[in-house]
This record gives C-alpha cells, structure tokens and sequence, in this order.
C-alpha cells in the first residue's frame, strides 16, 4: 500500500486530491505530494531498503504510487562510482561519482523520474503520455512508454542533438520538433495540456514525477554507507533535481534512517544559461529569465520551474553556485573520461568543471567528501566535443607501418 | 476586433469553464482589471496581495514572455492572443 495522503501546495498550504493537477487553483504555487510520515516510520528500515530491488523502487515507501509499481522495474541503483584519479586531479581526499549515465533504459536520470510518472499515470488511467522535453526525457518517456503500451506525444526543440532525437524516434512515439527553444516547447506543452486529457509527465503528473529524483538523493545516501557527503555538486535545468535530491537527505534524516544532515548543495550551471546559479551567486530575490545560449542544450531552460526552490534548497544546506563556460564544459568531460573512464553528457561536463572551479576556490575544502552527479551520457551529445578531440593513427597493415607511424610518433 | 486570451485550467472555474476568453485593454496590467471586472475575483488568483503578478504565473503576449517585454505595462492591440499559463512546468 502507498503513504500518500494527497497534494499540498507549497505556497499556501491547500490540500487537494491526489490527481492529475499540478497548481494551486488559489494562488498557482506548485502543488506536492504529501505523505504519512508517521506510518512511514513504523515501516520503512535500512534492513527494508536494503532487501528490496536493485532499481529505485527499493524506496517504493517514499514514492507516490497507491500501488505495486508497474515501470521501470530495473531503472536507477546506479553505481557511485570512488573516483581516486579525479581526487587527485582535483585535490580533494574523497570523491565519488553518483554514475547516472548508465541508468536503464535510457542512459539518464530520467529514468528514474519517467519510471514513477508513468506508473502513477496507469495508476490514475491514462492510455497516452506526452512531455516537454530536451531530449534526455524524449528518450526515458518514448522507451518507458513503450514497454508499458502507452501512447507517446513527445514534443521537443527542433535544434536538439542527433542522437537524442533519433534515440528517441528508435520507439516509434509520436515526436514532435518545435520551431523554438525549450521555453517555448513548454508553453505550448502547458497550453497543449490544459486541452486535451493526456497525461503529461512534467505538466499535470510533474508533483509525482518530480518525487522520482529524490531516488538519486537515497541512493547516494544509502550508497555511502547510511551518511550523506560533505557536498554535493548538482547541475540545475528546472532545479527540480537539486529540490528533491535535497528534499531526499531531509526524508532521510526526518525517519531515523540517517544521522543529521549536513550536505553543502551547490547548484551547476552553464554560462548562457544560469538564471538559478546568478541568483544565488548575486543574493538576488528574482530568478531573472535569460534566453539560453550554451551547449549544454539538456540545461537550456530559461525559465526554470524550480529556481526559487532551488535556490533555497542551496541557500538552506550552505552551498553555493558556479558556472561553466562552453570551453570548460568539453574539457570537463574529456577529465572525468580520462580519469574515471566515465563519458558523460555536457550537463556532466557542466558539474566537473564547477565541482574543479569550487575545489579550487576554497568553497569545497580539500578534505571534505564530495559527490558529482552525473545525469546522463556522452553518447548522445557527441557534436559537442567531436572538434576538440585528436584523431586515431591510421596505418598500412604491416608491422613496418605499425612500427614507423605508432612506436615513433609516440616516442615524439 | 479583440484580445484574445488563453485561460489556464485553475482558472477555468471563474470563466465557466471557457478556455478561451476575449477582451479589450491597453496593456497586461489593464487587460487583469478588465478581467476582473467579467469574471470577478481572477485577479486575485493572478496577482500577490501588493497587486504584483505571482512570481508562478508567466503570461506571454503573442508568445512573447511578458517579462521579456515591458512587463505589466506590456501594450496591448487588437488581434493581440494573450496567453496565462503557471510557471511551475517542465524541466
């Protein structure tokens, strides 16, 4: 059976039922899933946890669904990664790497998010799902979507990476470009949802698809042996990540099933588009919009959902911001892969090089712990490093060859 | 000839269910009064208790963001579509 005992609006603090609704009619703050704390208490252990299913759904107890989960049985437990060579690279004692670029079935944490969305979606009778994507959830709603029988409407920006669209037409949903940028694929999408009866995993289902990112959160805790770290570099689209990988260390903490919390949360983003991390590193109240230019295309929302909440989620656990520029982005996925054998997307190459900026600035201190989260896979953004790379050696096939162009030109 | 304007479902109770309504005013900040005046109390669900928009409601004027524009000072035509739609969406 499930904890939950409705919705609540963050703002004012009026319940609702937990259906497809996602807004405060009364003031529009954002609604969120509200659970039963205290019954979850007599419940859930480490012991619990611990010999559950190697798939987020170890934390069912803490996720939105009435039911038995029916998606996304194997998505999430990904690795966290000890990563002794970057220490090193960056001067710090101990580092890890929450390795969400092999996450099943779609390379991203999005499938962690689109595997609770759609089962909470069946849950509440929906045969059709949609999105407002930048690709990384184009790919986890249209495979998820498709094991689970449902129709697809996947509506994104016509300029993304190849990869992430053909990775997404590969399970045959309804894929729809827009003339525009993410901004504009959401407002549409809003306006798209407010018609039809579809269930749109971040419009109307967004209270309980976002609750799937807590997963991250647990997972790093429980991965750490029960303890969360001392920082924790978390890069912001929407923010919505960062809330919730923070709202997971509280859940945690609030049950007995950590110690006291004390995670500095710092907030990544690229330069053309940092509205959440400008606010924090300027003290500003307003999340000022910004029309997003960067390579980072997964990070590319202007108008992020969650940055007021994010940028309390970072104010709240004493961290910081930082932003990388475009250059520092392709160098920090080329170190984490030369490093840690891990190849990340660009919103990873985006956590490296603010992780590299803060360590270097003095605002993670070299003997603390640290945990990068890494949110997708290099494979699908390929264009963005392809020019700094250096090419292969090519040879005749003959030792003679071999030995004249390989052994000397490396001896060079 | 009028404003056309999308009303998003939280507010749909006030325009008896209409998701679409029409109106007639000279910028953002006029076209809630006029709203207000048709479907009494939706300006208090749109706007703070200073008379501010909420930081969650994005109002776009020809798909334009109003806070791109001149805000709730953004002028208004006719033929102009406005649309009011929550922040809190995506990502």
């Amino acid at each position: 059976m499930g904890y939950v005992k409705g919705l609540k609006c963050r703002e004012c603090a009026k319940t609702y039922p937990a259906e497809a609704i996602y807004v405060c009619e009364f003031c529009f703050g954002s609604l969120e899933v509200d659970y039963d704390y205290e019954a979850i208490r007599k419940v859930l252990t480490r012991k619990k946890i611990e010999s559950g299913p190697s798939s987020l759904w170890r934390y069912r107890d803490l996720l939105p669904i009435n039911g038995e989960p029916t998606v996304g049985f194997y998505s999430g437990f990904t690795p966290l990664v000890k990563a002794n060579r970057l220490a090193e690279e960056l001067g710090v004692r101990e580092l890890y790497i929450k390795d969400d670029s092999v996450c099943h079935p779609t390379l991203s944490f999005k499938d962690r998010v689109v595997a609770v969305a759609l089962s909470k979606a069946k849950e509440l009778g929906f045969d059709t799902v949609a999105c407002a994507s930048t690709g990384n959830l184009a790919n986890a709603v249209s495979a998820h979507g498709a094991w689970a029988g449902l129709k697809r409407y996947i509506f994104i920006p016509h300029d993304l990476e190849q990869a992430k669209v053909l990775g997404t037409l590969v399970y045959a949903p309804n894929l729809i470009t827009v003339r525009g940028n993410y901004d504009d694929v959401n407002r549409l999408c809003s306006e798209i949802a407010a018609k039809y009866n579809w269930a749109f995993v971040n419009i109307n289902i967004r209270p309980y698809y976002a609750e799937g990112s807590k997963t991250f959160g647990f997972e790093v805790a429980e991965q750490l042996g029960w303890r969360t770290p001392d920082h924790l570099v978390c890069p912001a689209a929407s923010g919505s990540l960062l809330v919730k990988i923070w709202k997971g260390f509280k859940e945690f903490e609030k049950l007995g099933l950590i110690g006291p919390v004390k995670t500095a949360l710092h907030c990544a983003q690229p330069q053309g588009c940092s509205p959440i991390a400008e606010a924090i590193l300027s003290k500003s109240d307003a999340i000022r919009l910004v029309r997003p230019k960067t390579i980072a295309k997964s990070l590319a929302i202007g108008n992020p959902a969650d940055g007021y909440y994010a940028r309390d989620a970072v104010n709240a656990s004493g961290g910081t911001a930082g932003i990388a520029s475009d250059e520092e982005i392709v160098e920090g996925i080329q170190l984490l892969a030369k490093t840690e054998g891990i190849f990340t997307e660009t919103a990873g190459g985006v956590t490296v090089a603010v992780a590299k900026k803060l360590i270097e600035e003095g605002k993670i201190a070299k003997n603390q712990s640290v945990v990068i989260a890494i949110t997708g896979n290099g494979l699908k953004t390929q264009e963005a490093i392809q020019s700094s790379l250096g090419g292969a050696l090519e040879i005749d096939p003959q030792l003679k060859s071999f030995e004249e162009k390989v052994l000397i030109s490396s001896k060079l | 000839m009028s404003i056309k304007v999308r009303i998003p479902t939280p507010l749909q109770k006030l325009t008896q269910d209409r998701a679409e309504v029409e109106a007639n005013a000279k910028n953002v900040q006029d076209l809630i009064e006029q709203l207000n005046k048709s479907y009494p109390g939706i300006k208090d669900r749109i706007c703070d208790e200073n008379g501010s928009i909420r930081r969650f409601v994005n109002i776009f004027v020809n798909e334009e963001d109003f806070r791109f524009l001149k805000k709730e000072q953004t002028p208004l035509k006719d033929g102009d579509e406005v649309s009011i739609v929550p922040a809190i969406a995506g990502g």
